[in-house]
């Protein structure tokens, strides 16, 4: 008898236990099926400044991107610091798929089509697939329309041409800082001497910097590895801010450099920062959803 | 004695057993938002959210991971996580509370019964005294559950631009629907 009492005493004691407040939500156990969780945002905009960065665009969206790219900062007043020149470049990029992006763009110094197709390979992810990177290609051709330098030579349509290719590799490291680096190739059908390559191997460097939850500060920097007339040509350097305002993105910044391709950035960027031959520039990105 | 021993043992035994039949849950539950302005209308879905009800004591847990939400258009789904919520900093949104009038639910026959939610809403690290108007419906032993409510995106701290003010309204109305199992 005095077992069986013990034992409704358990029982009794059981039940108040079981009658307080619990974590229901707990009763469900940890989620077993992990899910992978992608990365995504590790730049704003699908350019770091210049170059392309590790960002895509979301299935159907189509970026219109107007670019400026004004005259020297230290021309002062009587030129409104570079304002009076500008050079532009304007673009479509359309992302058929998350992963799949083709644009589309013409620049006005040199008259220059460029087109391009960028895929990611890899996607930056968490839970159930840790992966640290991702890893982007990118693939493009450029097109100068000027008349012909030399009129007198044979000259063939090919000769306008030039083809670059890029491996992006990034990183968001954390909320705030995003790094990427991006070993590029580039191939000039014509170049202006027999000493200059017509293949240049070039390595870029991108990042950013969170201040707020709208606005970064950007990094650039791409250096050449040959080809480069000593004292002629410069790496290109750039610092920016990204401003996001809901369907825009406006990237301010001052850079060395005037290309607004890859062709032209990597391989004719003249003005060298020591001298303080900087300018303005700004890319502005409009977003829309087909 | 033996044999009463057996069979308060089992009793025993069984008793959480019945405490755990008084639970109901989902893992796949619905919510949905909308923010609704004249120049804008913003929606999202997820469908991936996970409650509890303890039918018993009426108390009502959700959580759901604010990474869940679909948008239509990308760029909303990557200002949403990236610029509004901060899923990053706060994954999750819970709602802990008690459904008040549990005791005029009848379990065992088919109706929709009207409830009120009464708890603590925490969303982007906030936490907010809130109640709903809701209902529970029981047909053929199955129970759904369905709520509508307002969020003021003011009350946890989550910013709207200036820039985008006439675009996003502060007044976020959540429509929650859920299908519950007998968590055993």
């Amino acid at each position: 008898m005095k077992q069986f009492l013990f034992v409704l005493l358990v029982c009794s004691v059981t039940s108040v236990a079981l009658a307080q407040d619990e974590d229901l939500l707990a009763l469900l156990g940890e989620d077993s099926t992990e899910e992978i969780e992608y990365v995504s945002a590790a730049f704003k905009s699908t350019r770091v400044i210049n170059g392309q960065s590790i960002e895509m665009l979301g299935a159907g969206s189509l970026d219109f991107r107007i670019l400026h790219r004004f005259g020297l900062l230290k021309n002062g007043f009587g030129e409104m610091f570079g304002l009076d020149q500008s050079t532009i470049r304007l673009s479509f990029d359309y992302a058929p798929l998350d992963d799949l992006l083709i644009g589309f763009g013409r620049s006005s110094a040199k008259k220059e089509l460029d087109g391009y197709i960028k895929v990611r390979v890899l996607q930056q992810s968490k839970g159930a697939r840790e992966l640290p990177v991702s890893v982007v290609l990118v693939s493009g051709i450029t097109c100068e329309t000027l008349p012909f330098a030399d009129q007198t030579r044979e000259n063939y349509f090919s000769s306008r041409l030039a083809f670059f290719n890029e491996i992006l590799i990034g990183s968001k490291l954390s909320d705030d800082i995003s790094v990427q680096i991006a070993p590029l190739f580039i191939h000039r059908n014509l170049v202006d001497k027999q000493s200059t390559p017509n293949d240049i191997y070039a390595l870029g460097f991108g990042g950013r910097a969170r201040l707020t939850n709208r606005i970064a500060f950007m990094l650039e920097y791409h250096h050449a590895f040959n080809g480069m007339v000593s004292g002629f040509n410069k790496d290109a350097l750039s610092v920016g801010v990204d401003i996001e305002t809901g369907g825009h993105v406006f990237q301010l910044h001052v850079s060395n450099a005037t290309g607004m391709n890859e062709r032209a950035f990597v391989t004719e960027t003249m003005q060298d920062w020591l001298k303080g031959e900087i300018q303005f520039g700004f890319n502005l990105s409009r977003m829309f959803q087909l | 004695m033996k044999k009463i021993l057996i069979t308060v043992l089992f009793t025993a035994l069984a008793i959480p057993g019945v405490h755990a039949q008084s639970k109901y849950f989902t893992k796949s539950g619905t919510i949905t938002f909308s923010s609704k302005t004249a120049l804008e209308d913003i929606e999202a879905k997820n469908q991936k959210a996970t409650c509890v009800i303890d039918t018993k004591t009426g108390a009502i847990e959700v959580a759901v991971l604010m990474k869940a939400f679909e948008f239509e258009k990308a760029l909303m789904q990557e200002h949403f996580n990236e610029n509004y919520v901060e899923s990053d900093k706060y994954p999750k949104s819970t709602l802990k509370g008690k459904i008040t009038e549990i005791g005029s639910v009848n379990f065992t026959k088919d109706g929709t019964y009207p409830v009120t939610i009464a708890g603590k809403f925490l969303m982007h690290g906030v936490e907010k005294d809130m109640t709903a108007k809701g209902s529970l419906t029981v047909k053929n032993g199955k129970i759904s559950g369905a709520s509508s409510f307002v969020v003021k995106l003011s009350d946890h701290k989550i910013e709207i631009p200036g820039v985008v003010k006439d675009k996003v309204s502060n007044n976020i109305t959540i429509n929650v629907a859920f299908w519950l199992d007998p968590l055993s």
